[in-house]
């Protein structure tokens, strides 16, 4: 089995039976990804990472964020596994070794869909990975109505200069692209980023950033900027520090009615293959949602 | 009066048109003493800023710890940040002529030879020197000095406030 495939498998089982929150879910619980440094120096640099799903930022007092399709995206493009990780009761960590210069993507790119078709007279539903879903709902079932969700989560850090590979689009679901690099961030000065979603410019997106440290301020401190026609828009941060930027596109049916909760992956199953469940609910139509979360540091002049 | 005045102004010109190389930058660092229970010497990157746009026009030296048989003095680098963000990072290091040790407490003078280095290539006319310090269990501060090159000019001196003492700069 490729790595590929046993994390695929891996992120399926865990979408049938964690009841994990994402942040496109319908309470506030954010899953963030938090590098021990953004900016780094010299052949020997490493950071740690936290990852947790919290209500408040950055503090694991929730759950752990489940790495199983957590990954390096490395300066030359190539994909590597997480070092040394480890899930406790509310983070995972682990940790990325920076053994070429230049910028790393480190997070998870999800993809699943949510089905319900009619078969002999009954309904049935689906919740998995595309690939599965290929496998397990016959073509052409009758009724067949489908909630396509690809969910974002990532953060990125530098060693040396930055640089941009890692932010090729693939044209799949929420994408970031760095006018300003995210690894060169400054607060009080103006930042320009572009979102594109299925690789086109994402035009009039809602945009929230929560800043960290939120324990310590009298109120959360969140603002929130939309995207223009070219999907493009400016942000300044408006102090040094981890921020939580947030966008979610969503069209059609939702999928939170009777028919089942959540709208991404990892919600709890409305009536999974092989699940002895109550008589399904149809999904009442057809949707789609796209989620991007990043975790951005803003350094001090 | 007259007269003398555009002798003057004359001689001002003839002197900005003069090849820089002919000048040196003559820069003094008061390394401040501090009393701390863990006193480490500060890492230091000494470099020249494009007043306009803050860009940096090149870096003149960097005091760190290349001996360091752990990380070769590299990992810290980053520290003076904004000297990192603008020049550092697309630098390789050790760098010649640039890459120095770390300094002591005290007043340290350094003379940069308007023949060599970043100097060589400068354009006359203002720039800042900018002296950025960063200390392991110790903070960080950058200090500005304002010069112009391509003439000799009076020395110029800005004061830091915690990891800097004075500074002093003068085109000799």
């Amino acid at each position: 089995m490729t790595f590929k495939k046993r994390l695929l498998a891996v992120v399926a089982g865990a979408a049938l039976a964690l009841p994990i929150v994402l942040p496109t879910a319908a309470n506030a619980h954010r899953a963030w990804l938090v590098p021990s440094a953004t900016v780094l120096s010299g052949e020997s640099a490493w950071v740690g990472v936290d990852a947790a799903i919290s209500n408040e930022l950055f503090y694991a007092d929730h759950n752990a964020m489940r790495l199983d399709a957590v990954v390096v995206t490395q300066p030359d493009g190539s994909v590597e596994k997480i070092q040394n990780p480890a899930t406790g009761k509310y983070r995972s960590i682990f940790d990325v070794q920076l053994s070429k210069p230049g910028t790393y993507k480190i997070g998870s790119s999800t993809s699943s869909v949510m089905a319900s078709w009619t078969q002999d007279g009954q309904v049935k539903r689906f919740r998995g990975s595309p690939e599965d879903f290929a496998k397990q709902v016959p073509a052409g079932a009758a009724d067949l109505k489908t909630i396509k969700s690809f969910n974002r989560n990532e953060t990125f850090v530098t060693r040396d200069a930055p640089t941009t590979t890692v932010f090729a689009p693939t044209g799949k679901g929420l994408e970031l692209v760095p006018v300003t690099h995210p690894n060169d961030l400054v607060a009080g000065e103006a930042a320009t980023f572009k979102f594109l979603l299925d690789g086109k410019p994402a035009a009039d997106l809602e945009v929230t950033f929560a800043p960290g440290n939120s324990r310590y301020r009298a109120t959360p401190g969140d603002f929130k900027v939309k995207t223009g026609a070219d999907g493009s828009f400016k942000v300044t941060f408006p102090e040094a520090g981890m921020y939580w930027m947030n966008a979610t596109v969503r069209s059609g049916e939702t999928g939170r009615g009777p028919g089942g909760p959540g709208g991404g992956m990892g919600g709890p199953g409305g009536g999974a293959p092989g699940g002895a469940q109550a008589p399904a609910t149809p999904l009442a139509g057809n949707g789609m949602s796209a989620g991007y979360t990043a975790t951005l540091e803003a350094l001090r002049p | 009066m007259k007269r003398s005045l555009s002798l003057l102004t004359f001689s001002a010109l003839g002197a900005a048109t003069t090849p820089a190389l002919a000048a040196d930058l003559n820069v003094t660092v008061e390394v401040p003493r501090l009393t701390v229970a863990e006193y480490h010497k500060p890492y230091v990157a000494i470099w020249i800023e494009n007043p306009a746009d803050a860009t940096a026009a090149g870096t003149l030296a960097v005091w760190y710890d290349a001996d360091s048989k752990e990380d070769k003095g590299v990992k810290w680098l980053k520290d003076m940040r904004q000297w990192w963000r603008k020049a550092g990072r697309t630098m390789s290091f050790p760098a010649d002529g640039i890459s120095g040790a770390t300094r002591a407490p005290g007043p340290q003078k350094v003379v940069f030879a308007g023949a060599k280095g970043p100097l060589k290539d400068l354009k006359p006319g203002q720039y800042n020197l900018v002296v950025e310090a960063a200390r392991e269990v110790g903070g960080h501060e950058a200090v500005r000095v304002p010069f112009t090159w391509g003439k000799p000019g009076k020395p110029a001196t800005a004061k830091g406030t915690a990891e800097l003492g004075a500074v002093t700069v003068a085109v000799k």
